[in-house]
């Protein structure tokens, strides 16, 4: 059982007075059946009630869980025959990103996941989800690759954004992300990406350029982390509850931006309370939007990609203006 | 007329800190950031900014560089009316906003149009970090999109001089959305033959360093300039190791293959206009 956080504990306090009410009966032998029903219809309540009025925080805390599934647990119920690819051919492999080939409803994919640790060790090995340039460069390399082959796409974004280091800086971290952009933009094929945990700023984007956005419910994407908005907004990143609220970063708020295609609900209190149902439904959505794509040859699919994309953005015109040159 | 900008802006000649305020003469001498030596204001002008004793190259507004850039009389604005709004309801934005509009004289962080370079017409973008630090908003991802577009048109190339703190935050998403938008736009100028020249200045940095400011055909940037995709401290905090004196500088892109060349600014002119003339063809028969 996954740790509670802390506004779930009402729920566990209320989980664990039922545990203690049945090994009572076991052991003496009581009929307390009425109080038990009473117990768990309470608990139901306070379940929906709990989950359904999620703050965006509380969505950030979920987003964050140690125990949330990542883009490597998820790939073997979306697909079959999955065979890794590593490395970018210019510098190196960057853990911190996946890729690979695989079939997805028997049709061939080119996967690419940003990929977090499961535990302390591995997010050692995988830099906490946080690539080098030759991550983003990796994942290029297999797009271009699936672009020759004239199969679709799918990126699951989750990370904390691109690695802020020295040699990230020295092997081109803000060229690389660039790239991605620029070349997403104008990719032959279906593109479809799932944000499945956190999305950082540009370390997010460089996955994200694509015909469809999808996105968990307890997911965040946003321009910066809600501590770095604290920090540079209010000089304080204890605010950064505040944070994600104001900036609208969670997946709710970004779908009535129209900054996401899909939200994809998740199973009850997070992902992680059942990674497989999860990936039930992420399959649906993902399946539908493959077929959305389907019909659209490939000049058909950058223009509109590059509709959608150019038409993002809020801007007005100055009512006092006189002197235009 | 673009003259009146410059009448205009005369009254709010920058003067860097309250205490060279308190040494230097308010608007007829100037003191070098760098090396501390005092320069008249309009010896500095003539020498276009830089500082002649140690070669510092002074910050410059929008239309200081249209000023010394264009050939005279031949910029022409595009899209000066446009103006952000807020749309994450941000508290206390649209009052930044004014102050920046006051301070500066400007519109938004971005002054885009079109002129002639040494007879070469070409459209251009010029940000100016005075104005919320040359982040990058809605207005700014669009006009940069819009004259990118009118360069289709018109068949010109695209010159982008950028300086930016990054991100708009008080934009959330629709910022980092411009960040695609513009690298979109740019792929489709780019698959349509366009010429897209970036001349990086001072200060450079985060999601237009990610975008961009980035994919020129030619990456050029001027000395000293400040370059970088994470910020310093963020990067000292994180990996705990100091960092060399001339980290994210211009020169030391230029070291790790990220530049083709680093250019003085009064050698900008004459090798923009050679660029230019290189892919407009012709030369003998
Ligand atoms: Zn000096």
């Amino acid at each position: 059982m996954a740790p509670g956080l802390d506004f779930e504990k009402p729920i566990e306090e209320l989980k664990e007075k039922i545990r203690e009410l049945k090994s009572f009966m076991e052991e003496k032998d009581i009929d307390l059946t009425d109080e038990l029903e009473r117990l768990q219809t309470r608990l139901k309540e306070l379940e929906e009630e709990t989950y359904s009025n999620m703050s965006p925080w509380d969505r950030v805390q979920i987003a964050r869980h140690m125990d949330r599934p990542t883009t490597l647990d998820y790939i073997p119920h979306l697909f079959t025959d999955f065979i890794e690819c590593h490395g970018d051919r210019l510098f190196g492999d960057d853990p911190a990103i996946v890729g690979g080939i695989a079939k997805f409803h028997g049709h061939p994919v080119t996967v690419i996941g940003e990929q977090r640790g499961r535990d302390t060790k591995e997010n050692l090995k995988r830099n906490f989800g946080m690539a080098h340039p030759e991550g983003y460069r990796k994942a290029l390399r297999l797009m271009k690759q699936a672009e020759k082959f004239g199969r679709p796409v799918i990126t699951f974004i989750d990370t904390k954004g691109a690695f802020p280091g020295k040699a990230a800086e020295e092997r081109g971290q803000g060229e690389a992300i660039a790239r991605n952009l620029f070349e997403m933009a104008g990719l032959k094929v279906p593109m479809i990406s799932v944000v499945i945990g956190e999305g950082a700023s540009g370390g997010a984007l460089a996955l994200g350029v694509t015909d469809k956005i999808l996105m968990l419910e307890n997911s965040w994407y946003s321009v910066i982390s809600p501590e770095g908005a604290a920090a540079l907004l209010w000089k304080d990143s204890g605010l950064a509850e505040r944070a994600a609220k104001t900036m609208k970063i969670t997946g709710p708020d970004l779908k009535e931006l129209n900054i996401i295609d899909e939200l994809i609900p998740e199973v009850l209190g997070g992902a992680h309370h059942n990674p497989e149902e999860q990936a039930k439904t992420i399959d649906q959505y993902l399946w539908d939007a493959w077929q959305d794509l389907n019909p659209f040859n490939p000049e058909e699919l950058v223009k509109k990609r590059l509709e959608k994309y150019r038409k993002m953005g809020k801007y007005g015109v100055a009512s006092d203006f006189t002197h235009q040159s | 007329m673009i003259k009146d900008f410059f009448v205009k802006k005369k009254k709010y000649v920058t003067v860097p800190s309250q205490k060279a305020k308190q040494e230097v003469p308010e608007g007829i001498m100037k003191k070098c950031p760098q090396c501390k030596k005092i320069m008249y204001a309009k010896e500095l002008k003539k020498n276009l900014y830089i500082c002649q004793s140690c070669g510092y190259h002074y910050p410059l507004t929008a239309y200081e560089r249209v000023e010394i850039l264009f050939d005279k009389g031949s910029f022409e604005e595009f899209d000066r009316e446009m103006i952000s709004e807020n749309p994450l309801d941000f508290s206390g934005y649209l009052e930044k906003l004014d102050k920046d509009r006051e301070k500066t004289g400007l519109n938004e962080a971005v002054v885009t149009g079109k002129g002639k370079i040494n007879g070469y017409s070409t459209v251009v973008a010029v940000m100016d970090s005075r104005f919320r630090m040359g982040s990058m908003g809605s207005v700014v991802g669009e006009k940069i999109a819009r004259s990118i577009e009118r360069a289709m048109e018109l068949n010109l190339p695209v010159i982008i001089f950028t300086a930016s703190g990054g991100a708009r935050m008080q934009e959330g998403m629709l910022s980092l959305m411009q960040m695609a938008k513009t690298s979109a736009v740019l792929k489709q100028f780019s698959d349509d033959g366009g010429l897209f020249i970036t001349v990086m200045t001072h200060p450079t940095t985060g999601g237009v360093t990610a975008s961009f400011a980035s994919l020129g055909d030619y990456n050029f940037a001027e000395p000293g300039a400040l370059i970088g995709f994470a910020g310093r401290r963020v990067i000292e905090q994180t990996i705990r190791e100091e960092l060399p004196e001339d980290f994210q500088t211009a020169e030391f892109l230029l070291k790790h293959g990220q530049l083709d060349k680093v250019i003085p600014r009064d050698e900008l002119k004459e090798t923009l206009s050679t660029v230019l003339s290189i892919h407009t063809g012709g030369g003998e028969k």
